[in-house]
């Protein structure tokens, strides 16, 4: 049986190597995804970021246990940085994640970010495909602990979980640009500490503009607050409430569609993109002497602007 | 693109001496490997599966209660029945030079004992994986 054989029939086994295939863009990889791209298309994708040590991962653990437990199956995304010095990492997301090793149907990854910025790992967004076209009818990608900036989370999700804890600052440090814009749930974690009513309560009076502001358009999302204590399981089931009235809300108003279409239409354009990147760097490395026109401008007998331009030009790629 | 080395790191059992596999962690980590820590008490069980869904070259354990003679060859079963036999396991601990004799013909890779520098786990590791990877027919 060859390994995609056993992939269709569900083994994991197969399923983690042909994560690594793919992670790794290994030879084909490419064609690989276009054939399962038909299988994709079902899974519901929940997206949960936030800072360092809010709490993802347990909050992560707790949602996989709720949908195993109503039979649904789940797939998840763990993302950790990859140092920049060593390109090595330490990936200790599971370490939250104990108990979900034996419950049936769940299945984690760990991914190092390696290089990438936006918080999630290059190949993030393909992996979802795998874990989508084996038949996971959730997956859940958690993003390496973001600041304000990281936020391809958003781009790759349906619903987006913020998760912020007493001591992530007040609500000017979430009123800045980032986080705040992409949440379509807030979580505020370690709820029994001090401060967690007076976040939450700020969190609310600022989202209150934000609801006004969407409310002009005729549909309204609540953009609810949620207080929870992951790790003892205080809050979940109100959470998942939310998750599925988000599911439902994007749904009805075509706005999954939206978000689905505005995914695939970025998609197409990144491949595009990437690979007209590689033959132009292959056609620079044949029959563009660089080194050469370094020395010109240098010398002020040529300029960078007009050699780019000559070498479009003489390449006919424009 | 060069592929990366994977290595699980894992504390089985109720052992919970962890500083030597935190060292061993950071050290792997500075060596360029990918490593997933899932944490103490762990069992065989959620060892291989989690091996699997990793899809990691190497399974490392840190054994320090003296149940070596159990905890190895329960890992290598698990790992053989799964089909996931390719990865390899090695590991270190307080363990008697004749045990750690009887684990190697069981199939265990190298076992490192106090006094080992990490430098020579990195080295094995770098060695041995690249033999043990073999292209797969995919479709």
């Amino acid at each position: 049986m060859t390994l995609f054989e056993r992939f269709q029939k569900k083994d994991p086994v197969a399923l983690s190597k042909f994560i690594t295939y793919v992670e790794n863009q290994s030879k084909d990889y490419e064609k690989f995804l276009s054939r399962i791209y038909p299988m994709t298309g079902k899974a519901y994708r929940i997206g949960m970021t936030g800072p360092p040590g809010s709490g993802k991962s347990t909050l992560t653990d707790k949602l996989a246990q709720k949908l195993s437990s109503q039979d649904r199956t789940v797939g998840i995304i763990a993302v950790d940085p990859t140092s920049p010095f060593t390109g090595g990492a330490l990936l200790g997301d599971r370490i939250r994640m104990q108990a979900l090793s034996s419950v049936k149907d769940v299945f984690i990854r760990s991914m190092a970010s390696r290089g990438s910025k936006g918080g999630l790992a290059k190949t993030t967004k393909e992996v979802i495909l795998v874990l989508d076209a084996f038949g996971k009818d959730y997956i859940i990608i958690e993003t390496v602990g973001v600041g304000q900036v990281d936020l391809d989370v958003v781009d790759n999700c349906d619903t987006t979980l913020v998760v912020f804890t007493p001591e992530s600052g007040d609500a000017i440090q979430a009123m800045k640009a980032g986080l705040m814009e992409i949440a379509d749930i807030f979580v505020v974690n370690k709820a029994d500490r001090e401060g967690a009513s007076n976040l939450i309560y700020e969190l609310d009076s600022f989202l209150d503009l934000k609801r006004k502001k969407d409310n002009s358009f005729g549909k309204c999302w609540e953009y609810p607050v949620i207080s929870v204590q992951a790790t003892h399981n205080i809050g979940i089931d109100l959470l998942w409430k939310k998750i599925e009235e988000h599911k439902k809300f994007i749904q009805d108003n075509g706005i999954f569609e939206k978000k689905r279409k505005a995914q695939i239409k970025s998609e197409i354009k990144k491949l595009i993109e990437n690979r007209i990147k590689e033959i132009t760097e292959e056609k620079v490395k044949e029959s563009f002497d660089i080194e050469n026109i370094v020395e010109e401008v240098l010398a002020g007998k040529d300029d960078p602007y007009s050699a780019s331009e000559r070498f479009l030009r003489e390449a006919k790629l424009i | 693109m060069e592929r990366k080395i994977r290595v699980l790191l894992a504390k089985p059992g109720l052992d919970g001496h962890d500083r030597g596999i935190k060292v061993i962690a950071s050290a792997f980590r500075d060596a360029g490997f990918e490593v997933i820590y899932t944490g103490l008490r762990q069992t065989p069980e959620m060892i291989a599966e989690a091996a699997i869904q990793e899809d990691v070259d190497a399974i490392g354990m840190s054994v320090l209660s003296g149940a070596h003679m159990t905890l190895f060859p329960v890992v290598l079963n698990l790992l053989r029945e799964k089909k996931a036999e390719h990865i390899l396991l090695f590991g270190g601990g307080i363990i008697p030079e004749e045990d750690i004799e009887k684990l190697e013909k069981m199939g265990v890779g190298k076992l490192f004992t106090p006094g080992a520098i990490t430098s020579e786990a990195i080295e094995y590791l770098k060695e041995e994986i690249p033999k043990r990877r073999k292209e797969e027919k995919l479709f």
